[in-house]
């Protein structure tokens, strides 16, 4: 077994992280306001967006690459849209695969986040409205705080799952090493070569870097915890 | 002083309907005191703007916060209110000083009336403004609650039960900070509680709610005694009154005080003549008598006349009594069916009341 790695293997690991990165910090913008709005409105469009939101956890994950690939290819409705405009092809580049990736990870930062924020509770939220708090700095000054451990979860597992993927970015990414290229498809690669050595090396250290990425999260949010209000 | 606040609220809900027109006196404390669901703290929510009813008009110091037939609704940040709930809602991630700095640090300079230090030291909690909400007691917590709601500068104070949820310890150890409150605040002050005893040390004013209406509202004692009148309340009936701190009579140990009704002895205070008190009787520890007694180891008796004989239960009657002039507040006695028919209470019939205990609230 070689624990050497090779140039493309180490481009693998670069694009999987880059990947992980730029899908965690998109998924909290996005799913912020999505899951606080979950966790306040009682708007009878709630149950939909719900259900929508989680869509991503029981569907096959081709299923939603082959969409995907069917919006966002240069005859889709996007794709063609963008590139008519101007724009660089979607599918088998790293934009297409940051789209594929923000989709399927989605659940994973919603639900941790809007559970978070249903168990702040509406009175801090209405005890700052008395001292004077805006509905903005609210949510910035005790909705967020309070909703700590929800955050930590959610980018822990926003993370981990996107280094996790495959269906997805097979279909959506191609398989372009240096540029679209993930780990876990270059282990599938090696395998199919019966490069059992360096399949070995990359599964092994996918297995140790998840790992200590949810021991992290578990651990600092065990440090955290803090009674409620 | 201020002006009035005035409030006008409706709402009707599945089951609940609240229709209440206040006029809140501008300064010192008014109780809102009623059963539970009688709309106590949806009349609070409402003033605070925390909860939107049907309709709402609501003037305070002249600024309007409510008008909804103008489309009028101050959102609760605009409001300069201060609210302080039932439960202690201390920010849990923030220590004792930086939840009392919270609405201070959102109240702009040319508002701010009431200073930290002020308010730290009128609720004594300079010592526990490094703690967290998760060290503190529960009456502690409810302090720094009432400091951080004052350091807002707010023009109407809210008070929710604050102290329903506490301990009786707890409750012993808070009254005291919340009885000095209002001498130093120049605000109306509402003070929520289905409980008469709290209510009857704090309020001067008192409103009765029951089912979302106003059954009564005025002076305080007034309004305690008409509580008691009516019955249905699990607590004993009682009288409130005000009195002056008289003189000492050291080898009785004894404190003279002027009472509405004359003289009324108790234990030795430590209180400096001309200090006004607060105090309360129950209607249990009030008999009655044809004519004073003098062999007797009841301190206290008055001369009163019958202003009404109800029925607070089986064998058993409440009397109000009031002096033979007229005014002054009335005085509550629960005596047996038989005493009253033997007494022959009716009307304007002259009774002397003998008082048992007197309890000093303030």
């Amino acid at each position: 077994m070689s624990l050497s790695l090779t140039a493309a293997d180490r481009a693998a690991i670069v694009v999987s992280l880059e990947l992980a990165a730029v899908t965690t910090l998109i998924l909290l913008v996005l799913g912020t306001p999505l899951a606080w709005w979950l966790a306040r409105t009682r708007s009878r469009w709630r149950t939909p967006v719900e259900a929508l939101t989680a869509l991503p956890l029981v569907l096959p994950p081709t299923v939603l690459g082959f969409y995907l690939l069917v919006i966002l290819g240069p005859r889709g409705p996007v794709g063609g849209f963008w590139e008519g405009i101007g724009g660089d092809r979607i599918v088998f580049s790293f934009p297409g695969l940051v789209i594929g990736s923000v989709l399927y990870s989605l659940p994973f930062v919603v639900q941790p986040l809007q559970n978070a924020f249903t168990s702040v509770g509406r009175r801090p939220l209405e005890v700052a409205a008395t001292l004077r708090a805006s509905p903005l700095d609210r949510f910035f000054s005790v909705a967020v705080p309070l909703a700590r451990p929800g955050f930590l979860t959610a980018t822990g597992l926003a993370f981990a799952h996107t280094l996790g993927e495959f269906g997805v970015v097979l279909m959506v990414g191609g398989n372009i090493p240096g540029r679209t290229q993930v780990v876990s498809i270059a282990i599938y690669d090696h395998v199919e070569a019966l490069e059992y050595g360096a399949a070995h090396t990359l599964a092994a250290a996918m297995l140790v870097f998840s790992f200590l990425v949810l021991l992290a999260m578990y651990a600092l949010n065990r440090s955290f915890e803090a009674p409620r209000l | 002083m201020s002006p009035p606040v005035r409030a006008r609220l409706r709402l009707a809900r599945p089951g609940f309907v609240l229709d209440v027109d206040l006029e809140i006196p501008g300064l010192g404390v008014t109780g809102l005191f009623g059963p539970s669901g009688a709309g106590k703290t949806t009349i609070l929510r409402a003033m605070a703007g925390v909860e939107r009813v049907d309709e709402a008009r609501l003037k305070v110091a002249e600024e309007t916060w409510d008008d909804t037939p103008a489309g009028l609704h101050l959102p609760p940040h605009r409001r300069r209110v201060g609210y302080v709930f039932q439960e202690p809602s201390l920010f849990p991630h923030l220590d004792a000083r930086r939840n009392i700095a919270y609405g201070h640090r959102r109240t702009p300079d040319a508002e701010r009336r009431i200073s930290v230090e002020e308010a730290v030291e009128w609720l004594g909690v300079g010592p526990l403004l490094d703690r967290r909400p998760d060290a503190l007691s529960g009456g502690e917590r409810q302090r720094i609650a009432i400091a951080r709601a004052l350091v807002t500068s707010p023009r109407l104070l809210l008070l929710d039960e604050p102290i329903s949820a506490l301990d009786r310890e707890s409750r012993a150890a808070i009254v005291p900070y919340l009885e000095r409150l209002p001498g130093h605040l120049s605000i109306p002050i509402v003070y929520v509680s289905h409980s008469l005893r709290d209510i009857a040390r704090l309020a001067d004013h008192l409103v009765w709610l029951v089912d979302g209406r106003v059954r009564a509202s005025g002076e305080c004692g007034e309004i305690v005694a008409r509580i008691g009148r009516a019955g249905g309340i699990p607590e004993d009936p009682v009288a409130v009154l005000e009195a002056t701190v008289s003189r000492h009579e050291e080898t009785d140990h004894l404190t003279v005080l002027d009472g509405p009704w004359g003289p009324i002895l108790v234990r030795r205070l430590d209180r400096e003549p001309g200090s006004r008190l607060r105090l309360q009787i129950l209607a249990s520890d009030v008999s009655l008598g044809a004519r004073r007694e003098e062999d007797t180891s009841i301190l206290n008796q008055f001369p009163m006349r019958v202003e009404s004989v109800g029925e607070p239960g089986p064998g058993e009657v409440l009397v109000e009594l009031r002096e033979p002039a007229g005014d002054g507040p009335p005085l509550l006695a629960r005596v047996s069916a038989r005493s009253a028919r033997e007494l022959a209470l009716e009307r304007g019939a002259p009774i002397v009341a003998r008082v048992k205990a007197v309890a000093v609230l303030e």
